[in-house]
């Protein structure tokens, strides 16, 4: 018989084991989907997962994609470190889309260089600001920042969706909801020819360098991280629960603000309805593979993306449906979340205990 | 019904060999006892020891891992507690099973197996706990109760099913002197009766002055077996720690300027079964030790919070070094001079997957551990060093992880931490609470030589016997308010019992028992 038993500590081994197991997981359950939808399963992981690393143009896709995912699992991986689950990354996405987008439009046609850095300020502000509302009130009024976040992804979609429809349509746009095109001096400038990364990914990677010397090296990253490890000891030394939330939520909406500015100034070149096939939400498994820690995050980042890219190829190549991206985001998840309870516990074989005799049925006492 | 009634000399119940094992540590090791009808045995032993295991065993909470169990001459699986009170074992627990919100019957009915009638039920237990000499009001709400009167309610309950044996485990740590001596009557009652008790404690002098036979843990193996009324307290301590109790000494000395000032302190608790604070007044001066005893939940708690500064209050009712620190957080306290050692450990004092380097950064990040906002981790590993040095804490070094360490050795390297960063005033909730006996003398001696340095403390505990020996004034919090301060010297367990109960200003005129024979005497 096996049985789960707490472990003395928790192993640090099965930490960095729990991804990979779930990335086999996801998997081998991807080879039974396939088998089991008459599709040759060899030839759907080709198209799934090495098609698109072959040539250039799909590495610089891979990047691309990278960039939103690992901006905003960045920020949210700190949070979460600390304790505080913004899960609403996409809703500040779009707000640093709008918010920079809208500044690329107030430039118009003009090529004046100070176009760029003020848009990626705007974007950057824009998500903070986003971010800034559930910060509030969660330390005013002690709001679940779970619910706001989550619910403010939805108004800033649809005021994105109001603003393409109606203030900034283009003019010539055939009434199709979006903006004019951005000027050649709010597009962002590509990073390697003949692809469509752009100077995003080096942000990101940055950020994530910047991200990990804060975690691990600065006072008031120790400060999150105790928070988030045991809120008492926190409180005990005295370290501001407020002032964590705010951090906390203040770094997501400027990583997840400029993520969004990144995709409307680079490969969208506009703003329009949608500018995000769900970043924000992917990038909370993201930070998890990572394990909460900015290097993992660029590894759960890339390997993300290259679930986005399988996916859109599997759709184009053998005509599986598009539900097939978020089914293998689901099962990484599923399969991490499984794997994480054995950084905790582990399997132990049980003996049963003998009784040296037959052991006879229990006398009951006499009731009163 | 016990039909063998007439086997006295038979044993009720004996376990032989009794093993568990945990992933870090074997609690149980080869454990073997008896216990005969009316019997007091009392299993004695350090926190740790591995009692506690074994009385789940008995209990059928916890499954040894080898080992049997012989009950009434039959060998017996025990596989849920149901069928340990099936078979007449009944359980005290040290921590309360009580719905607060429910009153005493509904909660003795809650935990009966077979349904009883309400009316009946009140009856019963209106009966059992008088003639027991616990008196209990069965349509009471348990939020409104004592924890002495809670724990009567546990005690009834198991009563009530007529148990063969009575297993309580550290039943008077949560009592006042007086609650114990009524506590040990009913005890002998049951045991005249044929009810066979086991009594789990580390307290030497209770176990002397109860229990017929003792079987002493240490380290989770029978270190041996004893007649306590035979043996002194030192041949006990023998038993227990292996070694000899060491003892610390205060030598009188005059206390100087104030360094903690409460004045009238009032908080109401946000938490409806928490206990508000009224009219606290107190004064802590450099080069003593203020003792505060009292039973956990009269308002310990709310106490160390308004004074560490984890719960804020308005202006002036708080001073420190003479500066009005009641607005002030816990970490703009500590710059005033406050360290603080919490009654939690784990999760409060350190944090647990943290090693011990950074769980000195926790409370010391002005000792030079921050430069300009970044750590530096040489300052902060030469600083846990220094504190695992000089307070002997085991460990595997200043990388092990706090949760990895003993209770007692936790509390060594925390109040090791406070003491080195050099408090002007520091506060000590339970300082020696779950931490075996060598630590606990360890951790005594380091406060007393706090106090010989000059430092001011306070410390709050619930060892009255702790208090009296490292408190140069003692008071008493009851129900959120706080008794006058009085020397250890001038006063004894009685008063201090009698204040436990909330009676301050009377009954202070019969303090001519000495204080340690209190037990003796009422067994007398």
């Amino acid at each position: 018989m096996l049985r789960l038993e707490r472990r003395a500590t928790p192993s640090s081994t099965m930490s960095i084991a729990s991804p990979l197991l779930a990335a086999a997981g996801m998997l081998v359950t991807g080879f039974l989907l396939f088998s089991a939808l008459g599709k040759d399963p060899l030839e759907a992981f080709y198209l799934f997962f090495i098609k698109p690393l072959s040539s250039t143009y799909g590495i610089g896709e891979l990047l691309l994609k990278t960039t939103p995912l690992l901006l905003c699992g960045l920020g949210l991986a700190l949070g979460f470190r600390a304790n505080v689950w913004n899960i609403g990354a996409e809703g500040q996405l779009t707000m640093g889309a709008i918010a920079g987008g809208g500044v690329a439009l107030w430039f118009g046609d003009s090529d004046s260089s100070f176009a760029m850095p003020l848009m990626l300020l705007a974007g950057i502000l824009g998500g903070m600001a986003w971010a800034a509302i559930p910060a509030f009130l969660r330390t005013r009024f002690n709001t679940n920042e779970i619910l706001v976040t989550l619910m403010l992804v939805y108004i800033a979609q649809l005021m994105l969706s109001w603003l393409v429809h109606g203030p900034w349509r283009d003019p010539q746009g055939q009434n199709y909801p979006q903006s004019q095109g951005f000027g050649d001096a709010e597009t962002m400038s590509v990073l390697i020819n003949g692809t469509r990364v752009t100077w995003g990914i080096v942000y990101a990677v940055g950020l994530a360098l910047i991200a990990w010397v804060f975690s691990e090296k600065t006072f008031a990253g120790f400060r999150m991280q105790v928070a988030g490890l045991a809120p008492a000891a926190a409180a005990y030394a005295g370290f501001s629960e407020k002032r964590n939330i705010w951090i906390a939520l203040m770094l997501c909406g400027a990583t997840a603000g400029l993520a969004g500015i990144c995709e409307v100034a680079g490969p969208i070149g506009r703003l329009q309805q949608e500018i995000s096939p769900g970043y924000g939400f992917a990038a909370i498994i993201v930070a998890w593979i990572g394990r909460l820690h900015p290097i993992g995050v660029v590894f759960g980042a890339l390997l993300m993306s290259l679930l986005y890219l399988g996916g859109e190829a599997a759709q184009m190549g053998m005509g599986l449906p598009s539900a097939i991206t978020g089914l293998f985001q689901g099962l990484l998840l599923f399969y991490l979340l499984a794997a994480d309870l054995f950084i905790y516990f582990r399997l132990k074989r049980v003996g049963v205990v003998e009784s040296p005799e037959p052991k006879p049925a229990i006398r009951v006492e006499g009731a009163v | 019904m016990d039909h063998s009634g007439l086997a006295d000399l038979k044993p009720r119940l004996v376990l032989t060999g009794i093993t568990k094992r945990y992933p870090s540590v074997v609690a149980n090791d080869d454990i073997s006892l008896s216990v005969r009808p009316g019997e007091i045995h009392a299993v004695l032993g350090e926190n740790g020891a591995g009692k506690s295991t074994l009385m789940k065993i008995i209990y059928g909470v916890t499954k040894p891992d080898a080992g049997t169990i012989m009950w009434n001459d039959q060998y017996e699986t025990i596989a849920a507690p149901s069928q340990a009170r099936r078979m007449g074992i009944g359980m005290v627990f040290q921590h309360f099973s009580l719905f607060e919100t429910l009153t005493v019957w509904e909660n003795i009915a809650l935990a009966l197996d077979e349904h009883v009638p309400t009316a009946q039920l009140a009856a019963r237990i209106t009966e059992v706990s008088e003639k027991y000499g616990l008196p209990i009001d069965p349509y009471r709400l348990v939020h409104s109760m004592s924890v002495g009167e809670r724990q009567r309610v546990e005690i009834v309950r198991c009563l009530l099913q007529e148990p063969k044996l009575l297993i309580m485990d550290e039943p008077t740590s949560v009592l006042t002197p007086q609650a114990v001596l009524i506590l040990f009557k009913t005890l002998r009652r049951l045991a005249s009766e044929g009810c066979s008790i086991l009594y789990i404690s580390h307290k030497l002098d209770e176990i002397r002055s109860l229990c017929d036979t003792a079987t002493v843990l240490r380290g989770g193996r029978v270190s041996g077996s004893a007649i306590p009324r035979n043996e002194t307290n030192e041949s006990l301590a023998r038993l227990m720690i292996g070694g000899e109790l060491a003892e610390c000494h205060l030598t009188p000395r005059e206390p100087k300027e104030v360094r903690l000032e409460v004045e009238r302190l009032s908080l109401p608790t946000p938490d409806p079964f928490g206990t508000s604070l009224k009219d606290i007044s107190l004064t802590v001066r450099s080069g003593e030790i203020l003792g505060i005893a009292g039973v956990s939940g009269n308002g310990q708690k709310e106490l160390m919070a308004a004074l560490s500064g984890e719960r804020l209050s308005t202006g002036s009712m708080i001073k420190l070094l003479g500066q009005p620190v009641g607005a002030l957080d816990p970490a703009k306290r500590r710059t005033v001079g406050l360290t603080f050692v919490p009654e939690e450990r784990l999760g409060r004092g350190a944090v647990p997957p943290m090693s011990l380097a950074y769980n000195a950064l926790l409370t010391g990040a002005r000792k030079g551990m921050v430069l300009n906002g970044l750590i530096h981790p040489s300052v902060m590993r030469t600083f846990s060093k220094t504190v695992i040095e000089r307070f002997k804490v085991k460990c595997g070094g200043e990388q092990s992880v706090a949760s990895s360490l003993s209770g007692g050795n936790l509390q060594k390297y925390i109040v090791g931490r406070e003491t080195m960063l050099q408090p002007k005033m520091m506060i000590v909730a339970q300082p020696t609470w779950g931490v075996d006996v060598g630590a606990a003398q360890l951790i005594r001696q380091a406060l007393i030589d706090l106090r010989d340095q000059g430092v001011a403390l306070l410390v709050i505990s619930e060892e009255l016997d702790e208090l009296f020996m490292i408190s140069d004034r003692l008071c008493v919090l009851a129900a959120g308010r706080l008794s006058p301060s009085v020397k250890p010297a001038e006063t004894s367990i009685e008063q201090i019992g009698t204040w436990m109960s909330g009676k301050f200003g009377e009954g202070e005129n019969d303090a001519s028992t000495p204080a340690a024979s209190y037990l003796e005497a009422a067994h007398a």
